[in-house]
């Protein structure tokens, strides 16, 4: 019987695949297309990590309602997504001081890094996608 | 080097489809492959043959096609993002495909390179 994936490539290449957040949750639809492509990223065995920056931090922001725009809510996806083996989710610090955020303001819980940080992190990618 | 290209602004509306194309083009001029071109976001209205631009102006579409049918580059559209935008079967360039996410992921691991280019 035939491979279903006959195509993919070798199971034992694992690339380090960076997706960054830097949009508002809501406002354009990157954010959310990101997070879609993050879950079906995840299922590929890859090693996953999720850096939030700028406003992306706002995907991440608890208590979020968005009846009164018509727009599903994700933030609870974020907030689950290390059902889905993706468990490296960094957030750069000086983005969510610049907003009056802290660590309790967030979904799920996330390692804070510096910008810095974030910045070797991303030069240690075999991928990284902006959302 | 392989090099796969994520695109994920629409045509004309942002540079980010010209400066794309024109990063293909010259890639592959230096003797590299581009494996495939994947649509997303918005960028999926790169791969509807429907445009119809001004005659002086660059034909968005038909620069996809020609690297398809000139240089072998895979045009893929994200089902889920096209099926938003109302891109499918019927409207798709030549040599182009809408396929899924998967897609993607193999891209971005079988090649040496993903590139994106958008906002």
């Amino acid at each position: 019987m035939e491979e279903i994936e006959s195509e993919s490539c070798d199971d034992e290449i694992v690339k380090k695949i960076m997706h960054v957040m830097r949009a508002a949750p809501h406002g354009t639809i990157y954010t959310y297309e990101g997070l879609e492509m993050i879950l079906i990223m995840a299922a590929y065995d890859q090693d996953i990590s999720v850096a939030f920056i700028d406003d992306g931090v706002y995907a991440l922001k608890k208590g979020q309602n968005t009846e009164g725009i018509e727009m599903k809510g994700f933030a609870k996806t974020f907030g689950a997504l290390d059902g889905y083996d993706v468990e490296k989710l960094y957030v750069d610090q000086i983005s969510l001081e610049e907003r009056g955020l802290t660590e309790d303001d967030l979904v799920v819980d996330v390692e804070i890094l510096s910008s810095a940080e974030i910045g070797k992190l991303m030069t240690e990618q075999d991928v990284v996608v902006h959302h | 080097m392989n090099i796969g290209i994520l695109l994920k602004e629409g045509p004309y509306n942002h540079q980010a489809a010209d400066t794309a194309y024109k990063f293909a083009e010259a890639a592959i001029k230096k003797g590299h492959t581009i494996d495939a071109v994947f649509f997303y976001n918005d960028g999926v209205i790169n791969a509807t043959r429907l445009m119809d631009p001004p005659q002086d102006d660059r034909h968005i579409a038909s620069r996809w096609a020609h690297l398809c049918q000139e240089h072998g580059v895979q045009m893929l559209a994200c089902i889920a993002a096209a099926k938003r935008r109302g891109i499918n079967d019927d409207v798709l360039i030549d040599c182009g495909t809408i396929t899924g996410l998967g897609n993607l992921t193999d891209i971005a691991i079988r090649n040496d390179r993903l590139i994106t280019f958008g906002d």
